[in-house]
């Protein structure tokens, strides 16, 4: 019974966070309108779901409120620069050579060195953008939890779970259970249970932020391709070095298939290791489109307004009520994805795991 | 596209980043908690099976006990009857005993009554022959005295053989 009330009170909790997004993307939209000029829907939506060099708040006619954030440079021309992002005046203008590219360049929105010719060229870019904010953010979240947690297990671990400990237990009991043991084993789960663990909550606590509209939520870092190909190689890796001498004979050899289709042309073997790398390669790709696309759809229902008000305000007026509900329901339903893709990315890294270190063969199933 | 292209800081910082977090976690966090959750496991499970063991233990006592009792029961019901057996013999014995003993003891005094009968009889045949002398003499002295009484006697004497 206490249970379930705790998690009504998380759920509408995070009810009214996503109402909070409402109200704080409606006034960032605002923002982005200066007088004269076309509201612009698509640009308002890839400025979002991209990465940042500011952590912009919001905007009061022309002051911009936003979080200046440390720019961290390495030129092969002109060696280390560091210096902080208001020194770019919102891409404005130029500092010691550098400006961030504008929106006709190659490198739109990315920092660029202007070289003697005129050329752009990118130099190597360790800024700690909004993007490494949020990841140093949650970082920093997940190590406070967990270790906190795991400081009660130290102590007596027959104690009955207490506070966050009670609501996390069982969805830890239900990735080393549920997921990683019935994947990858009951004799090698153990190896890769930190891994699967530790990627599941980091996916999980970031889709959660993303979904927070104010600092320091709101970064679209699970919606980053940058971040999700770190977690998918992680698998992808594991894969390689874990993988039984089955497991790369299958490749090589696949049983079970007609001898014309390995030789004289080597088609499954083709076809196989085109899978080694689609696997990976899907894990990517899943969860970069999944959280930007709830991005993106949320806001563009916002934009819906603007459009709307700028032919007539009662249109604008009436087309906010529906987008506003159309933009809890999708709240909701990221608030959903964002657990269902946590899930899937450690499921199916631990079912690839576990197909890579069996040792006796499994036909008819490759999961793609 | 900027948006599927991805950045070298931000790979470079979550490399880095993500592989800090995942050693730490696992060094602090996920040893202990999946140590405790095992253990915890295991303790759950000694702790049920130790009560069912407790409770096998406890049928298994009960029915000793039962056992015990009964077996007592029986016991001293035997040794109930043994008693009674033993008090049985005894009076048996002893009143055949007495039987004998009072057989004997007669026998021995009938013997002595017939012994002491015997014994006075004879006595009484010596005492009895000795005063029915000392009478004759006496009688013979005073009738032998004078001679008509003699002959009288004499005469007597011949009379009985003849009756004879």
């Amino acid at each position: 019974m206490l249970k379930a009330s705790r998690i009504f009170l998380i759920i509408s909790a995070l009810f009214l966070l996503s109402f909070g997004t409402v109200n704080a993307e409606e006034q960032a939209i605002a923002g982005h309108e200066p007088a004269g000029e076309k509201f612009n829907a698509s640009k308002l939506i890839m400025e979002h779901i991209a990465d940042s060099y500011e952590w912009h708040i919001a905007k009061f006619g022309d002051f911009h409120l936003s979080v200046p954030l440390p720019v961290i440079l390495y030129s092969r021309t002109s060696g280390f620069h560091t210096f902080i992002s208001t020194k770019l005046h919102h891409g404005t203008e130029s500092y010691s050579g550098f400006r961030i590219g504008n929106e006709t360049s190659k490198y739109a929105g990315k920092i660029v060195e202007v070289a003697t010719d005129g050329s752009e060229v990118r130099p190597y870019d360790f800024s700690i953008t909004k993007n490494v904010v949020s990841l140093f953010v949650s970082i920093t979240l997940l190590l406070l939890i967990f270790l906190s947690i795991a400081k009660r297990y130290k102590e007596n671990y027959n104690r009955a779970p207490k506070g966050i400990q009670s609501w996390l237990e069982p969805v830890i009991l239900f990735i080393r259970d549920d997921v990683v043991k019935s994947s990858i084993g009951e004799e090698k789960y153990q190896k890769f249970l930190p891994y699967l663990l530790t990627a599941f909550f980091f996916i999980l606590i970031n889709n959660l932020m993303g979904l927070v509209p104010i600092i320091p939520g709101g970064a679209n870092l699970t919606g980053n391709i940058a971040v999700t190909m770190v977690l998918a190689l992680i698998t992808f890796v594991t894969i390689l070095f874990n993988g039984s001498k089955d497991y790369y004979m299958h490749i090589v050899n696949a049983p079970g298939v007609p001898w014309w289709l390995k030789l004289p042309i080597p088609l499954m073997p083709f076809v196989e290791v085109i899978g080694v790398f689609t696997k990976p390669f899907v894990l990517m790709v899943r969860l970069f489109a999944n959280i930007t696309a709830g991005h993106i759809i949320a806001l563009g229902f916002y934009s819906l307004i603007f459009i709307f008000g700028e032919k007539s305000a009662f249109a604008g007026y009436g087309v906010s009520i529906v987008s506003i509900l159309f933009t809890i329901f999708m709240g909701l339903l990221e608030l959903l994805v964002a657990f269902i893709q946590a899930y899937v990315f450690t499921l199916l890294s631990a079912l690839y795991i576990g197909m890579a270190v069996e040792q006796h063969e499994v036909h008819g199933e490759k999961g793609h | 596209m900027g948006l599927v292209m991805p950045d070298f800081g931000l790979l470079f910082w979550m490399v880095v980043s993500f592989s800090l977090l995942m050693w730490l976690l696992k060094k602090f966090a996920w040893k202990p908690i999946l140590q405790g959750l095992a253990a915890r496991e295991d303790s759950i499970d000694k702790a049920l099976q130790s009560a069912e063991f407790a409770k096998q233990e406890m049928l298994k006592l009960q029915a000793g006990n039962e056992k015990l009792l009964k077996e007592t029961l029986l016991e001293r019901e035997k040794i109930v009857k043994e008693a009674r057996e033993m008090k049985d013999s005894i009076v048996r014995e002893a009143k055949n005993q007495a039987v004998i003993e009072a057989n004997k003891v007669m026998e021995e005094t009938k013997a002595a009554i017939v012994r002491e009968r015997a014994e006075a009889v004879n006595e009484m045949k010596s005492v009895i022959s000795s005063f029915s002398l000392e009478i004759a003499e006496k009688i013979l002295k005073e009738q032998l005295s004078d001679n008509k009484k003699q002959k009288d006697l004499v005469s007597n004497y011949l009379e009985n053989i003849k009756l004879n």
